[in-house]
Formats: C-alpha cells, sequence, structure tokens
C-alpha cells in the first residue's frame, strides 16, 4: 500500500481529517481515564475484609433512657442473639469493617509515648469475636471469657490484653515476632499482644491504614452498640427477619434505627461502596456511549467522502485497481488519521490525568490503560470505515465515464 | 424568510435521516449527559441561605499548633474553653455554638417504639440568625439559655409524629427520660448543603427535628452525636474532656457588616494572641472568620465524584459537538451544487449563513428535546450513581430544562459556523461548471 498518495488526498480535505483526528484525540483521552477511574473504584469495591463475609448479620443499636449502665442489658441483648435458634455465635462492638465508623488511635512500643506511634483502628468485643467474624487467628491464642471487662464512656480503653492483625504486628515490629510484646495505646498504660490474626480491615473505605486493626476484649458502656451475627448455614435470611423481634422482644427501650438498623453484610459492603459503585457505572456508560458516537460520526464522515470520490474510485478501478485496492485504501487512510489522533490523544490523556492528579487526588495513569485505550480506538476506527470502505470498493468502473 | 429557510431545513434534514438523526442523538446525549451531572453539581455547590450567607460567619481558632495541623488551616471545630470564652464574650449582634446530640424520643404512648432523632444542642440565637421558619410558638429565649430552662423546638414531621400535628407549644418530649417543655414548632427545615454543621455531616444529612438549648445539654451531658477530635488524651471524666483541647463544637456568629466582621477577626487574632501569651498556645495567633460560601468552598462540600463526572460529561459534551462539527460540514458540503445555484441566482452569503444556521438551530431543538427527555431519565437515575441525601437534591426544575434546550441550541448553532463558512465559501461559477 502505497501511503503517500493518502497522503496528498488528505491535504485537500484537511476539515475533516483534522476533525476525525481530534475527535478520536478527546475520546481517547476520556476513555483512558475514564476507564481507569472504573478499574479504580472496582478495585476497591471488591476489596476483601479478612472476615467470612457470608452468612453475618449487623445490628446498630441504640439503647434508650439513662441508665446508670448499659453493660448488663448489652450482657443480655447478646445472651439472647446467641440462643436464637439460626445463629451460630455473636458479639457485642463498638465498630466492624466497612462500618464507615469507629474508633482508631496511635499505638507506641515504647512507655514514654515520645515517638510517632502506628495508627489502629480499636475494635471491642470478646472470646466470640474472632469466631462470629470469621478471621484467621495465625499465632498465639483468642481471649479467655475472663479477660473480659467494660470501660466507661470518659475512659480510655486500654485493656491488658490486645489481638492485632498480621499487618499491624509487621508495622509495630518490624523483622520479629509481635506475640506476647508489650505496646501503649496510651503513655504509660500497657497491653500485650496475645494473638495475631491474618487479615482484618478498618470500618473506614478511605484510611490509609487499612489492614491495621487491634481487638481488644471490651464492653463499652455507651447507649450506642453494634451486635455482630454469625448465622448457620442457610439461616441468614431467617435471623436477619426476626433479630428485631428478638431484641425487642428483650426490652422496648431501645431504638433500630430504620435505616443501617438491621443489615446482612451483603448490604452493609454495598452501602459501604455506594459512591464508587455509583461512579464505576456512570464512567462504564460514558465510555460505551462516548464510542458509539465516536463510531457513528467517523462513519457519517467516510461515507461522505466515499460519496464524494465515487466519480475517483471509478477511475482508479478503470485504471486497473481491484476491490481490495479500494477497500484497502479507505482502511488505511482511516488508519493514518486514527493514528495522529491516538498520538496526540495519549498526550492529552496523560495531562488530563496529570491535572486529576493534583486537583482530586486521582491515582496515576498507569500506561497499560493508555496502551488499551489505543487499541480500542485504532480497532474501533477500522471497524466503523470498514462499511463505507466496502461500498466504496463495490463502486463500478462505469461510474469513471459518467458525467465527466 | 425565516419560515422558508426552517422549510428548507427541514427538508434538507428529511433527505438524509440517517445523519440526521446520528447528529439529533450527538446533541442529545452529550447534552442531557452535561446537565444531568450540572443538576448534581448545582445542589451540592449552591447556597443553602442565600439571603443572609455573606453576613453569617463560621469561627476557627487554631489550639492545636502547627505541628497537629495541616497547610495552617486551624482544626474544623471548636474546643469547649474557646467555643464558650468565644460566646460569653459577646462580640457580634447574634452567635451560637452548636453540636449533634444522640438522643431517642420516647412517646408517651407505651405502645410505641422510641425513635431516633436527628438532633442538634444550640443557643436561641440559632433561630433568628438562620431564619429558621415557626408553624406554631417561638424560639426559647436567651433568658432560658441563662436559667438553663429544660425547654424544646421540635419539627414539623416529629410533631406530626408525637402529637398528630396538632397544637403542641407548652407539652412536654421525653428524651432518654429527660423531659423538655416544647416553645415552638419549626417546619421541616433541612437546608442542605448543611452549613452549621459541615464537619459531622460533610454538607448532607437526612435533617434534624430536635433542637435543645446547649447549656441544659452541658448539664445532663447529653452524648456528642458527632465527631470528637483529641490530638493528646483528654483524661478521664467529664470536666477534663471540657478543659481538653478536643474539638467537637461548632461556633457562628452573624455579623451584618463588614466592619463588624473586621472587628470580630481583630477580637479573635487578639484572644489567640493572649492564650499565646498566657502559655496555652505555643504559636502565633492563628484564626479563620469564614461566611458560608467560604466555608463550604474550604470544607470541599461538594463531592469528588460529583466534579469529576461533571468535568468528564463536559468532555463528553465537546466531543459530540467535535462530532457534530464533522457530520455538519459532510452534510453542507455534499449540497455545494444546490448552494452553488442559490448564489448564482443571487443569494448573498449572508443568505448562506441564514439558511444554514437555521437548519442546524432545528438539530438543536430536536437534539434539545431529546436531551430534556434523557435529562429527565438521567436525573431520575442519579439515585443510582450518588448516595440518596446527594441524589434527592438533584431536580429537573423548569430553570435546568430551559437550560437544556438553550445548550443544545447553542451548541448546534456554535458547532454549525465552521460548516456554514465553508459552505458560504462555495464558489457559483465553479460549482455551476463541473456540473
Amino acid at each position: 500500500m502505497q501511503i503517500k498518495p493518502i497522503l496528498s488526498a488528505l491535504r485537500r480535505h484537511k476539515a475533516g481529517t483534522i476533525l476525525i483526528a481530534l475527535q478520536i484525540a478527546l475520546t481517547l483521552a476520556i476513555v483512558c481515564n475514564a476507564l481507569f477511574i472504573v478499574h479504580e473504584r472496582l478495585d476497591r469495591v471488591n476489596r476483601p475484609t479478612g472476615m467470612n463475609e457470608s452468612n453475618v448479620v449487623a445490628v446498630q443499636n441504640l439503647y434508650v433512657g439513662s441508665p446508670s449502665t448499659y453493660v448488663p442489658l448489652m450482657k443480655t441483648d447478646i445472651q439472647a442473639i446467641r440462643s436464637m435458634p439460626g445463629v451460630e455465635d455473636a458479639y457485642v462492638t463498638n465498630a466492624f469493617p466497612l462500618r464507615r465508623g469507629g474508633w482508631s488511635t496511635s499505638i507506641q512500643t515504647k512507655p514514654d509515648g515520645t515517638k510517632n506511634g502506628v495508627q489502629s483502628a480499636l475494635y471491642f468485643g470478646d472470646e466470640h469475636t474472632l469466631a462470629t467474624l470469621g478471621v484467621k487467628l495465625i499465632a498465639g491464642r483468642n481471649f479467655s471469657a475472663s479477660e473480659v471487662t467494660a470501660f466507661e464512656r470518659d475512659q480510655q480503653p486500654v485493656p491488658a490484653q490486645v489481638i492485632v492483625t498480621k499487618a499491624l504486628a509487621e508495622k509495630l515490629f518490624p523483622g520479629e515476632s509481635a506475640l506476647g510484646k508489650t505496646v501503649y495505646y496510651v503513655k504509660g498504660r500497657p497491653s500485650i499482644i496475645i494473638g495475631i490474626v491474618e487479615k482484618l480491615t478498618v470500618p473506614w473505605i478511605d484510611a490509609d491504614f487499612i489492614d491495621n486493626v487491634s481487638i481488644m476484649p471490651l464492653f463499652f458502656n455507651s447507649s450506642y452498640q453494634h451486635f455482630v451475627v454469625r448465622a448457620k448455614q442457610g439461616q441468614q435470611d431467617a435471623v436477619y427477619k426476626s433479630i428485631a423481634n428478638t431484641l425487642y422482644g428483650v426490652s422496648r427501650m431501645r431504638v433500630l434505627p430504620e435505616r443501617y438498623g438491621v443489615r446482612t453484610f451483603d448490604m452493609v459492603r454495598k452501602d459501604a461502596y455506594e459512591a464508587d459503585r455509583g461512579m464505576a457505572v456512570l464512567m462504564s456508560v460514558v465510555c460505551g456511549v462516548l464510542l458509539a458516537i465516536t463510531a457513528a460520526g467517523i462513519v457519517g464522515l467516510s461515507s461522505f467522502w466515499v460519496g464524494q470520490r465515487r466519480k475517483q474510485i471509478g477511475v482508479r478501478r478503470a485504471l486497473g485497481a481491484r476491490r481490495s485496492d479500494i477497500l484497502s485504501y479507505f482502511m488505511t487512510e482511516n488508519f493514518l488519521i486514527a493514528l495522529s489522533g491516538v498520538v496526540v490523544g495519549v498526550v492529552l490523556a496523560l495531562g488530563m490525568n496529570q491535572w486529576m492528579f493534583t486537583q482530586f487526588e486521582m491515582e496515576r495513569l498507569s500506561f497499560t490503560y493508555v496502551l488499551v485505550g489505543v487499541v480500542i480506538l485504532l480497532g474501533l476506527g477500522q471497524a466503523a470505515v470498514f462499511a463505507p470502505a466496502l461500498r466504496a470498493s463495490r463502486v463500478s468502473p462505469v461510474e469513471a465515464t459518467r458525467s465527466v | 424568510m425565516f419560515s422558508y429557510y426552517l422549510h428548507l431545513g427541514l427538508r434538507s434534514l428529511r433527505r438524509n435521516p440517517v445523519l440526521t438523526a446520528l447528529m439529533v442523538m450527538a446533541i442529545g446525549f452529550g447534552v442531557a449527559a452535561a446537565m444531568t451531572t450540572y443538576s448534581v453539581f448545582r445542589a451540592t455547590s449552591r447556597d443553602p441561605i442565600p439571603q443572609k450567607s455573606d453576613v453569617l460567619y463560621n469561627v476557627q481558632v487554631d489550639n492545636w499548633g502547627p505541628e497537629n495541623t495541616k497547610n495552617g488551616e486551624p482544626p474544623p471545630a471548636l474546643s469547649y474553653t474557646d467555643a464558650t470564652t468565644l460566646l460569653r464574650a459577646r462580640k457580634a449582634q447574634r452567635q451560637t455554638v452548636t453540636y449533634p446530640i444522640g438522643v431517642s424520643v420516647i412517646p408517651e404512648d407505651p405502645s410505641r417504639l422510641p425513635m431516633r432523632q436527628g438532633a442538634y444542642a444550640t443557643g436561641a440565637d440559632f433561630f433568628p440568625m438562620f431564619d429558621v421558619p415557626f408553624l406554631q410558638g417561638r424560639p426559647w429565649s436567651l433568658e432560658d439559655d441563662e436559667k438553663h430552662a429544660s425547654v424544646i423546638v421540635i419539627s414539623k414531621a416529629l410533631n406530626d409524629k408525637l402529637f398528630n400535628g396538632g397544637p403542641s407549644v407548652g407539652k412536654q418530649v421525653n428524651l432518654d427520660g429527660h423531659l423538655f417543655q416544647i416553645t415552638g414548632v419549626i417546619a421541616d427545615w433541612h437546608p442542605q448543603p448543611v452549613f452549621f454543621d459541615v464537619p459531622n455531616t460533610q454538607g448532607f444529612d437526612d435533617g434534624a427535628s430536635v433542637y435543645v438549648p446547649f447549656n441544659r445539654a452541658m448539664d445532663l451531658k447529653l452524648p456528642n452525636n458527632g465527631n470528637n477530635n483529641c490530638f493528646k488524651d483528654p483524661g478521664e471524666g467529664w470536666e477534663n474532656y471540657l478543659r481538653s483541647e478536643c474539638i467537637w463544637l461548632s461556633l457562628w456568629a452573624e455579623l451584618p457588616s463588614k466592619s463588624e466582621a473586621e472587628a470580630y477577626r481583630e477580637y479573635l487574632t487578639g484572644y489567640a494572641a493572649e492564650m499565646q501569651r498566657s502559655g496555652r498556645f505555643s504559636w502565633a495567633p492563628n484564626v479563620k472568620l469564614r461566611n458560608v460560601m467560604d466555608w463550604l468552598s474550604v470544607q470541599k462540600v461538594v463531592p469528588r465524584e460529583s466534579q469529576v463526572s461533571l468535568l468528564v460529561s463536559l468532555g463528553f459534551l465537546i466531543i459530540c459537538l467535535v462530532n457534530t462539527i464533522g457530520l455538519l460540514l459532510a452534510k453542507f458540503m455534499r449540497r455545494a451544487p444546490e448552494i452553488g445555484v442559490r448564489r448564482a441566482l443571487g443569494a448573498s452569503r449572508r443568505d448562506i449563513y441564514a439558511q444554514f444556521l437555521i437548519e442546524a438551530g432545528t438539530v438543536g431543538i430536536a437534539g434539545g428535546v431529546l436531551g430534556l427527555l434523557l435529562t429527565g431519565l438521567g436525573v431520575l437515575g442519579v439515585g443510582l450513581v450518588f448516595p440518596e441525601e446527594i441524589a434527592r437534591l438533584a431536580t429537573l426544575d423548569p430553570t435546568l430544562m430551559a437550560l437544556t434546550l438553550v445548550v443544545a441550541i447553542a451548541a448546534s448553532v456554535i458547532a454549525a459556523f465552521y460548516p456554514t463558512w465553508r459552505a458560504a465559501q462555495v464558489q457559483p461559477a465553479w460549482q455551476l461548471k463541473s456540473n
């Protein structure tokens, strides 16, 4: 295929050429960035929590009235839940993964609190916590019932024993075993690491210390509690439906909020990543419609060109060009235009990403995405031009003789 | 002439229905995408209290120091010490301190379940400052604040639930076992963005139904339902907490003139300087006094998703325009012989401009109508993409409808400029000869 005649022909159609190239460039810039956003968001949506998430029901509970202590109420409630027919295990806590609210603090390895600590989320629980969440203990032991104590609203949560995640253990004691070591959640008040779990994430979805979690054998004396419940296999729906009645049966002096009151863990995950999933859906739709419109534009302009050049095509055919020559002429022409478009588009895509990076703290665009975008657009251009090019190749040589 | 050109335009559009449909769809989709995302952006960036937003100021005092703050921005809320000291100084016409409280309403009827309501502890000035509309009764008074009175203002929604919407001023409401006397019922007042409580809501929430005096809330130690941030251990007990540098209170001041705002700012700086002299702060005064819109902008209440999607859809609209330029060019140039004949018969360039811009305008109108339909669908579907609190703020009102049509027509006429110019350049002699 000779490229030179194509180029000199294009020089006579500057406007159309530039418009198609520009459209391809802009589409590439947006599609690359949109696909990247989709990827970034879906990555988050599917991020594991370290829990066994199936058959888990989470209840948000607010005690009503002003009793001097809530701890006996909590204990009665959790006993009632554990004795429900479909329930395997349950515990009461302040927070759990994907709850999007909870406590965090900075942990020190020295008692004086001078060094900068490691940030960690705090989950209160008891000896039932690990089994209910379905997390794997990889070293040490679980809490025993006698280690669980209560603390007041205006006190600091400082248990004698804690269980931490592997990620947190490695950050606190890099290169050595954290098991049995002493850490300080509050200056001068030691806690011993008695167990390490493989993985458990913090309640927030945007935290930069996502895998740093401490589980503490504590009851928090407060009106605001969460019950995390593991249902027996196949009993999740039954537990989900009956747990509110069970709790109201124990006492009516409570509120289980309409929204976020009783949720299966699937619902918890869905709520947590609502914005991310929405963004991924939106960007996918935008990509799809954008590619369709660009393809339609290429079809429209190419058809116009073919219509304009019927005479020239007839002449070429009459002078001995085969159908395949005409077909490849238009395919190559489109490829050249698309190529110049994607070159500009790559620059635009990177520029746009750079700008979003500074404005919206987005991550850097990986080059794979640019490459995928380039391939998609070149392919799209070829596919879009195929029908008009085929029509061009069917122009009969007789056209050359008409109305010259 | 206009109707003749319109007629010509419609005929020409009917001649290649596929090309016309492509253009109408490009304009329609482009405009709908831009307008749908704009409806969300508009809702999240709007002024929640336009009549007073420039005289209401949020107060910030840096009690954490440069080591514990970022980019010199003071913490977004105040400590108890700072909030109550500034409140007592009465340096503004009106001032109020607020924090969200976690309380449940216990209905008198024992057969009914308790309810959790959005609630704030605040001062008497809250209601006149923020123009809160009363349906019954009035706000509690400044004396009630002084007396630590057990009074309450409730919303219409709660009044409907508790008293079937009947008169309730003077009646009692039970909050977690504490009785409060109703002084007034307000309309369901939910300014969005919730400018007076951005740190706890990120700007959007379901609205509050209960307001009780701050002093009374302190007496009862009503728990803070919002964020509580401490950069060091406050120590144990309520008294230590109140004395600590933990931040959890918002302070708002109404300052009707620039000079009053300036005086208040000077007072704040003086206060921080005094704290520095007394040794409480070991850094230079760092205070901020920002009006509603500045505060919302600094707190970035417009969600990142809303900004990114608006930008992407504007890019989308531009691509649709480039697409339309190409298609119009193809369409107009195909009619070069016709233009040649018209020019030869005496039509001026001006006439050609008018004819083709009107033709493009009709594409714009058709695209606008399609865009309007798609925007309607888009606004309905906003809930699939944005959280409920934000999605319900996006509405297709007459302004947005008019804007959709105007943008569609303007976009297609702008897109038509270059193709029309090319059409007007057609040389009649050359066209006539070559045929």
